[in-house]
């Protein structure tokens, strides 16, 4: 049983997460918002013996009607409505944080405040005096540093005594006069109307918010209502009160903490300065940035692939053996025992064996965006990406689309402006997520071992050059405008928390074993089905169904250099999981060459050519993204249009590439 | 005497004078503390963005807002 629902609201990088998961443990669920893509995270917690249900809000600056986050978190709080809100408030960052804290007190909420980081502000030197903040806020404020788990106990208790307790908070910020009376004005028309707070309202109404305004004009107020309305916004411009609510705010949260925050005469000069100065250099900032991408993959290879993978390998095909051997001895008949072996372990199993490779991907990836440095790679690309018509921003959306195309997809959105989101949207295929790198870890191990990681970080690279050059494209064509304003928060490094990291590496490991558990079984069983059928036919060869399909498309990969039918066939197997191109390789080769005992990458050493096997990655690279990004494509733009464009574009350009890869090889003298 | 937030160098202070960019930018600006009369100080200014420090808190500004950004310079 439920007994009450904490939400919890604070600033970009105020140390949510890390709140978030001290606060849960492990007892938290990952979905999304209802009919958008924004990730919803919802846990839980106890306290004397009862259970509280936490939901974590998007990280906001404000709660206005300007993005998607803004949006979803205040609608959140006005119609779920929580019980109580734990706000944090970034210690370092008090002023603008109390910003927000504003507006969830004029939005009539119960709110207790948790003061995070004070570990990093008092290494800044910067003094407070919580209780005269506190009694000035009229809110209990509590102070915690998350990643020490220290403070969590006392703001559990404070949240539970305010939850079980009636009182009203108040509503802290007067605003001039003139904003006064419009207020109260429209607060009497509007009292008892709306399930929210009329003053809250109001003063909605006067800023000129648009969600607001259509809610009103929706609810059918006397003509006098809008007429006042209308009257306002054109006698004043709603511009100029917008920015004098802000400027009151801000006031009021200065007024808080002065006397009551005290900061250090000069600013020291932290680490943060040091290695920024390293790190956002005009000259050191992209080669700084190159460096650590070629770490990052030469890392994943070496102990993803070399170490670890090693194992993963003996392991399944020591599984494999003992099925074989069980499955003999009980005498089970031939066409289980082929789709136990060349099915189950060769195909999903082929899959399996590169958990180790992924995993240090993504604890690698997770690494860099715990510690900071994300925000600093957009830094260092924004020149660069203005002159592909994008901005700095953009930037991050590709980089986490290095582990996954979706998250990539769903982060855009943080992008404020349309022509930005679209563009980045549709070449985020081409930055080459984790799925991709069992394909290219088998043909580096056939072909090109000694220089697997540089082979990979060429690759990535490409997938960059690529994705730029569409950007420029796009934004020449379809896209046209203006690349918006880049404005960002570049908060201090900060060492990465190993329960956020371990967290996140986690949950993009589980997906990956989901997908190889379901998706994957079921296109790898499905096509092992049509590659042993019909029974009149030599399993795998290419007189089964399989076969036949696949020697109607191969013909298209033919100018590429590869055209049997079983490539061709897999890297359809891809759309649904790009996955499930090494496991219909497996499994399609392994029943070929069952004979030999041979692996994966012999078998590929036999198909293919140096060459080949290069233009074969290029196109796996570059081609249509799998189904789950398509799909989210669609419901972002919320449109049948956009993936299928994305479908067929991505398609021809990976076609022309490889092709262009293996025309050009050849004529260079290499086979 | 008000300049644009690019005629500063590295290490100068100047208050928020005023801001002349568009609603949106503005807002945003304004929001995340570019308030009139906010000190703001100047830690890099040379190729690619600004960055600049808004009470101890470091924000990266692209070069065609910050021109919109007028300062006034403190002494």
């Amino acid at each position: 049983m439920k007994n009450g629902t904490v939400a919890l609201v604070g600033n970009p990088n105020s140390g949510k997460t890390t709140f978030f998961n001290a606060l849960t443990g492990s007892n938290q669920h990952v979905g999304n918002w209802p009919g958008v893509t924004v990730e919803k995270k919802e846990g839980g917690f106890r306290y004397r013996g009862r259970k509280y249900h936490v939901v974590d809000l998007p990280g906001t600056y404000s709660l206005g009607a300007f993005s998607e986050d803004e949006i979803i978190a205040r609608n959140y709080i006005l119609t779920v409505n929580p019980d109580v809100i734990i706000n944090i408030v970034d210690a370092n960052n008090v002023e603008r944080n109390l910003y927000l804290t504003t507006q969830l007190l004029e939005m009539g909420k119960k709110i207790v405040v948790a003061l995070n980081m004070m570990d990093e502000a008092e290494k800044r030197k910067i003094k407070f005096d919580v209780e005269g903040l506190s009694k000035k806020l009229g809110v209990p404020v509590i102070p915690t540093i998350a990643t020490k788990g220290k403070g969590i106990k006392e703001i559990i208790k404070a949240t539970i005594d305010v939850m079980d307790r009636e009182i009203i908070f108040k509503n802290p910020v007067q605003y001039n006069e003139a904003i006064e009376q419009h207020i109260s004005y429209l607060e009497k028309i509007l009292t008892g109307k709306l399930p929210y707070p009329a003053r809250w309202a109001a003063l909605k109404i006067i800023e000129g918010d648009e969600e607001i305004l259509k809610t009103i004009e929706g609810l059918g107020f006397a003509q006098g209502l809008m007429e006042y309305i209308k009257e306002l916004h054109r006698g004043h411009g709603s511009e100029g009160f917008e920015l004098e609510i802000i400027d009151a705010k801000y006031d009021f949260a200065n007024r808080v903490a002065e006397g009551t925050v005290k900061r250090p005469q000069e600013e020291s000069i932290t680490l943060t300065d040091k290695i920024d100065r390293i790190c956002t250099n005009k000259y050191l900032g992209i080669p700084v940035f190159a460096a650590i991408m070629l770490i990052v993959f030469l890392l994943t290879f070496e102990v993803g692939e070399e170490i670890l993978g090693e194992a993963a390998v003996g392991l399944i095909e020591g599984l494999a053996g003992i099925a074989g051997i069980s499955l003999n001895y009980i005498g089970a008949p031939g066409w289980l025992i082929s789709f136990v072996i060349d099915g189950i372990f060769n195909g999903v199993g082929a899959v399996v064996e590169f958990v180790p490779l992924i995993t240090v991907l993504y604890l690698l990836l997770g690494l860099l965006e715990d510690s900071g440095y994300m925000a600093r790679a957009a830094y260092v690309w924004d020149d660069l990406m203005r002159k592909f018509g994008l901005q700095g921003r953009a930037f991050i959306p590709l980089i986490i689309g290095f582990g996954c195309n979706v998250p990539g997809i769903m982060s855009a959105r943080t992008l404020d402006n349309k022509k930005d989101r679209m563009i980045t949207t549709l070449i985020n295929p081409f930055m080459s997520c984790g799925a991709k790198l069992p394909i290219y870890s088998i043909f580096i191990a056939a072909f090109f071992s000694k220089y697997g990681g540089l082979i990979l970080f060429l690759l990535y690279a490409l997938g960059i050059a690529v994705a730029l050059l569409m950007a420029k494209l796009l934004s020449k064509t379809l896209f046209k405008g203006e690349a918006s304003y880049y404005i960002m928060e570049l908060p201090p490094y900060r060492m990465p928390t190993l329960r956020n990291v371990l967290r996140n590496m986690w949950d993009n490991v589980y997906g990956f074993l989901k997908r190889a558990g379901t998706v994957i079984f079921v296109v790898v069983t499905l096509l092992w089905m049509l590659a042993v059928l019909p029974a009149s036919a030599e399993p795998y060869s290419q007189f089964s169904i399989l076969g036949r399909i696949g020697a109607i498309i191969a013909p298209i990969f033919r100018p590429a250099g590869f055209g049997n039918w079983q490539e061709s066939v897999a890297l359809f197997a891809g759309i649904p999981a790009k996955e499930a191109v090494i496991g219909t390789l497996g499994m399609l080769y392994a029943g070929q060459y069952v004979e030999e005992g041979m692996v994966l990458v012999n078998a590929v050493q036999l198909q293919f050519t140096p060459l080949t096997a290069l233009s074969y990655m290029v196109m796996t690279l570059l081609y249509t993204p799998c189904v789950a990004t398509l799909s989210i494509v669609g419901k972002e733009t919320n449109s049948l249009k956009w993936p299928v464009f994305m479908a067929l574009y991505t398609f021809a350009i990976s076609w022309v590439a490889a092709v262009a890869v293996f025309r050009i090889g050849s004529l260079l003298g290499f086979n | 005497m008000d300049r644009g937030l690019l005629t500063l160098t590295q290490g100068e202070i100047g208050n928020i004078k005023l801001i002349d960019a568009g609603r949106c930018a503005t807002r945003r600006l304004y929001e995340m503390g570019f308030t009139v009369g906010a000190p703001v100080k100047i830690i890099k200014n040379d190729a690619g963005p600004v960055i600049v420090s808004l009470v101890g808190n470091k924000i990266a500004l692209g070069r065609g807002l910050a021109e919109k950004i007028k300062l006034e310079r403190q002494k």
